[in-house]
């Protein structure tokens, strides 16, 4: 049976290869590249005013530098890196620092994140900066600059570089790919920055080879760029070091960052694990380029080029200010930007704008304006009729009909089981489902509800594992008394004359054990008779009395024992009543010495 | 706000239904050529009945009907139980039949999508055991009959039981040949003997085996329209071929050759009609290569040692039974996993 799976793999692999690996699945959407590839990159008026979110990347929230009122040149600091996963946010031009609040962001959540406003002055005056002569520099130095100069993944995932860049002797990075396939539909920025800029690219991979010391460099690109292609191979022939490309095969999600690697080094990521494990560092062609332009003109993060395509009169692609409006992005080529439609990314894996007034931020690669009839409303789902067309699609080879049941049914725990957390939300599953099941819509659904439970779970941990620390140091409270009860008995009784110190340590310490057990049980019982409004604290008094005056009737002996102790704690002070065992054994201590 | 992936190109259940039904034409053709155009009338039937009834036990189960009614599911379901009858089986077995496997096969379970066991061979099956005469009881070929019924009298025959005068019923009846095989081996009878009777055709049963390649012929078109893998029926033709060809290589007087077995019975529109329905069988492909080659086994061996002459709604019914156990223990590598 296996011999025969492995026949049919190895005949698919075959008919694949071109010296190349592959990866099981993928889906051929229509490309619509066409559309914004047609005219060069342009540039874009200079916005009147900017919102720049303080969390453009993943990792910490970067440290505010600057107050409402200030005026800042262009690319001057406004907040800065906090630690290491994290990166800085710059001015994109000269101007006044209108107001620090929240905004909107361009985020699936659609909810508003800590923005500075930025008024711009119209003189787009830059701050002082220079190249970096980065080969005379420490590489810890260089990698510092590129933190404080907001240098993060552009490919989409927003990753701060910096970190991706240290040289780890446990995982030595062998080879080093920069990210050209682009396979999402409709967007052209990586595709247009690789045909106009392609020098620029190799200085910046130049400069991430130095960095990691890797002894491979690849740029994988898919074979639907010929002109990109061509661009990168001539620039890399002028370069000093080796750089391969390699027009990979185009298929949907060939550019995420695990698939390419397997195209190009043949290796898998192990799941969960770093590409660093397998000797790999992976980076967009947009990072590449941010690095060139950080290092050899000292500029930092302050623009990249954004996609803006679909039902617009001017697709194309735009070298946009961070922090510029995406309606005026929108309004540039020629569309109308309606709140809620706009979508962000490719139609793969991209997510609609909570508004069309949210900024441009270091994410944003594509905005696409879409007609009714582009992106139109799915059919009603019908239920899975386990075709399997999902599962042969599946880049990482999952089940998703499988996961579907499972997050359907709210069986998170099987969910995990058959691995929902390698799911890599491409879409493919939805793309092929003949039941319009929204499949990548449940997954998402089921890996949070995982974290979420997760985090409950570990929140009851955290406040279990208080608690027992409590009651350890209860105990070892009751211990020592229970010793200076001992060392007092001792001392009583060798002035006596009579036992042993050590015999009254013994009887000492069975005195403090009984007392515990007296006073844990009063306080399970306890518990029920605290805090009882003043009616029913009468009417225990009441009932009291009448104990106290028929001692024959009054029911068990445990009860009245209980009722005694209850009454005693009226003096301790407020935190000692929070800990009813403490408080008992303390009040318990005069009889004992007593004894 | 995240509804992404917003495209997609899937073909819809209908469509995908249609084209099974499309794919079962060829098939239907043969089997007109063969037996006459009785056929068409059970097909009606059997359609009309699974249309009514899926339509009334939504409307029971207060689901969509007309969604339901027409992804094209219950009629798949319908013809294929009606191809699996005998033909000229009396309407009243049709109408039962198809209702059994509407009702107690598939919305019963939850409809469309849940059905654990495959409709038509529950139908099937229930048939066989309720009324085993009626459910033997094949017309021979047109060429081999001794007395021909037009569509008319075939007609006539299916709804009220009676045939032209002066004709009885041994003039247009005979043994299948996997039954006569059967009967003919346990009366000591040789292979060749067996196979001197006009019954037998080049491969299978005359003019069975014509319907055989035809549903052949449709299955391919399937693979080709990728609404199957050829997991399923490689493995199921693959593993009748390869137990026939060991049995019949240890004792040829004794046991058919493989190619009767591939083309006699319902072995083709079982390899790529009836186990390839995805709601009841696995769907790992190592699970269905195993699933596909259990029911082959387990075909030939009901065949030639059961008590009935075939045995393909039985052992697929036996593994659909073992799918979700299959499925669990095939699970495929995941990317970035160990093995």
């Amino acid at each position: 049976m296996n011999a025969i799976v492995n026949i049919s793999r190895l005949l698919k692999s075959k008919l694949a290869r071109t010296g190349l690996s592959s990866f099981k699945g993928g889906v051929h959407p229509p490309q619509h590249k066409l559309e914004s590839t047609t005219s060069p990159i342009r540039s874009v008026t200079l916005p009147k005013h900017l919102v720049l979110p303080l969390r453009q990347h993943v990792g910490n929230v970067s440290k505010l530098q600057v107050a409402a009122g200030d005026h800042v040149l262009k690319g001057q600091l406004l907040a800065k890196a906090d630690g290491q996963v994290s990166a800085a946010v710059h001015a994109p031009t000269s101007g006044v620092i209108a107001s620090i609040g929240n905004q909107l962001i361009p985020h699936p959540s659609g909810l508003p994140d800590i923005s500075i406003t930025l008024e711009a002055d119209g003189r787009d005056q830059w701050i002082e900066h220079q190249a970096l002569d980065y080969l005379s520099m420490s590489k810890p130095e260089l990698l510092d600059h590129l933190r404080e100069a907001g240098v993060v993944g552009l490919g989409g995932a927003t990753f701060p570089s910096h970190i991706k860049l240290r040289e780890d002797a446990r995982h030595p990075v062998r080879t080093l790919i920069i990210n050209g396939a682009e396979c999402e539909p409709y967007i052209s920025c990586d595709d247009m920055l690789m045909r106009e800029r392609a020098d620029e690219i190799v200085r910046g991979i130049e400069i991430m080879r130095y960095l990691l010391d890797a002894e491979v460099c690849a740029i994988g690109i898919e074979d639907n760029k010929p002109e990109a292609i061509q661009a990168m191979r001539e620039a890399v022939a002028k370069s000093a070091i080796a750089i391969d490309v390699i027009a990979v095969p185009t298929i949907y999600p060939g550019g995420g960052a695990k698939q390419l690697i397997k195209v190009i080094t043949g290796k898998e990521v192990p799941s969960g694990r770093l590409p660093t494990e397998i000797g790999v560092q992976c980076f967009n062609v947009a990072t590449a380029y941010s690095v060139h332009r950080v290092v050899n003109h000292g500029e930092p993060v302050i623009s990249r080029i954004v996609t803006v395509t679909g039902n617009v009169a001017r697709p194309g692609n735009y070298e946009a200010l961070l922090g510029m409006s995406i309606s005026e992005l929108v309004q540039l080529a020629g569309g109308r930007a309606e709140d809620g439609d706009l979508v962000m990314g490719g139609p793969m894996m991209g997510f609609n704008l909570p508004s069309a007034a949210v900024p441009v931020v270091k994410a944003t690669n594509c905005i696409i304006v879409p007609s009714a009839e582009m992106f139109p409303q799915p059919e009603p789902a019908l239920p899975c009729i386990r075709c399997t067309r999902c599962a042969d699609v599946c880049p990482v080879n999952l089940q998703p009909q499988e996961l579907y049941w499972f997050s359907k049914s709210q069986n998170l725990e099987k969910a995990s089981e058959y691995n929902i957390f390698d799911c890599i939300e491409c879409g493919c599953c939805t793309y092929v489902c003949p039941s319009n099941i929204p499949l990548v819509q449940y997954y998402r659904y089921a890996k949070s509800e995982i974290i979420a439970q997760d985090r409950a779970k570990e929140a009851a941990d955290i406040a279990r594992e208080r608690n027992e620390f409590r009651l350890m140091r209860i105990e070892r409270e009751k211990q020592e008394r229970a010793q200076k009860h001992a060392q007092k008995a001792a001392g009583a009784k060798a002035e006596a004359g009579g036992d042993s110190a050590a015999e009254a340590a013994k009887k000492a310490a069975i005195a403090a054990a009984v007392e515990r057990a007296k006073a844990q049980k009063a306080e399970v019982v306890a518990k029920n008779t605290e805090e009882v409004s003043p009616r029913v604290e009468a009417e225990i008094a009441k009932i009291e009395a009448r104990r106290a005056q028929k001692p024959e009737l009054s029911g068990q002996p445990e009860q009245t024992e209980l009722f005694a102790e209850k009454q005693e704690p009226a003096v301790t002070s407020a935190v000692e009543q929070m800990d009813g065992t403490q408080l008992l054994s303390k009040e318990k201590q005069p009889t004992e010495e007593a004894k | 706000m995240n509804r992404s992936p917003y495209l997609t190109d899937a073909p819809s259940v209908t469509s995908i239904m249609l084209r099974v039904l499309l794919a079962l034409v060829p098939g239907i053709a043969a089997y007109v050529w063969v037996f006459g155009g009785g056929i068409l009338v059970t097909l009606a039937l059997a359609s009309v009945t699974a249309l009514s009834v899926e339509a009334l036990m939504l409307k029971l189960r207060e689901r969509p009907i007309k969604m339901f009614v027409t992804d094209g599911s219950a009629l798949v379901t319908a013809w294929l139980l009606a191809l699996a009858l005998p033909p000229l089986a009396p309407w009243w077995l049709i109408v039962l039949g198809t209702a059994i496997a509407i009702v107690l096969g598939k919305q019963l379970y939850g409809g469309l999508g849940y059905n654990p066991f495959n409709p038509a061979m529950v139908a099937y099956a229930a048939l066989l055991i309720s009324f085993p005469l009626l459910m033997t009881s094949w017309p021979a070929p047109l060429t081999l009959a001794e007395a021909q019924l037009g569509f008319v009298e075939q007609m006539q025959f299916i709804f009220s039981g009676a045939l032209p005068a002066g004709v009885a019923m041994d003039a247009v009846t005979s043994a299948t040949p996997l039954d006569y095989l059967k009967t003919q081996l346990t009366l000591n009878h040789s292979m060749e003997e067996i196979a001197q009777s006009s019954i037998f055709g080049a491969l299978g049963g005359q003019g069975i085996e014509l319907i055989a390649a035809a549903y052949l012929l449709g299955g391919l078109f399937l693979i080709q329209q990728r609404i199957i893998t050829w997991h399923l029926p490689t493995a199921f033709l693959a593993s009748i071929a390869i137990i026939a060809a060991i049995f019949y290589l240890s004792d040829a007087s004794r046991f058919a050759d493989p190619a009767f077995h591939l083309f006699s019975g319902a072995t083709m529109l079982c390899a790529f009609f009836i186990i390839t329905d995805p709601v009841s069988g696995p769907t790992t492909p190592k699970g269905k290569l195993i699933f596909a080659a259990g029911i082959g086994f387990m075909t030939y061996i009901i065949r030639v040692y059961g008590g009935y002459p075939d045995g393909v709604a039985f052992a697929v019914i036996f593994f659909n039974i073992c799918v979700p156990l299959i499925d669990a223990y095939t699970q495929p590598r995941v990317f970035g996993h160990e093995k």
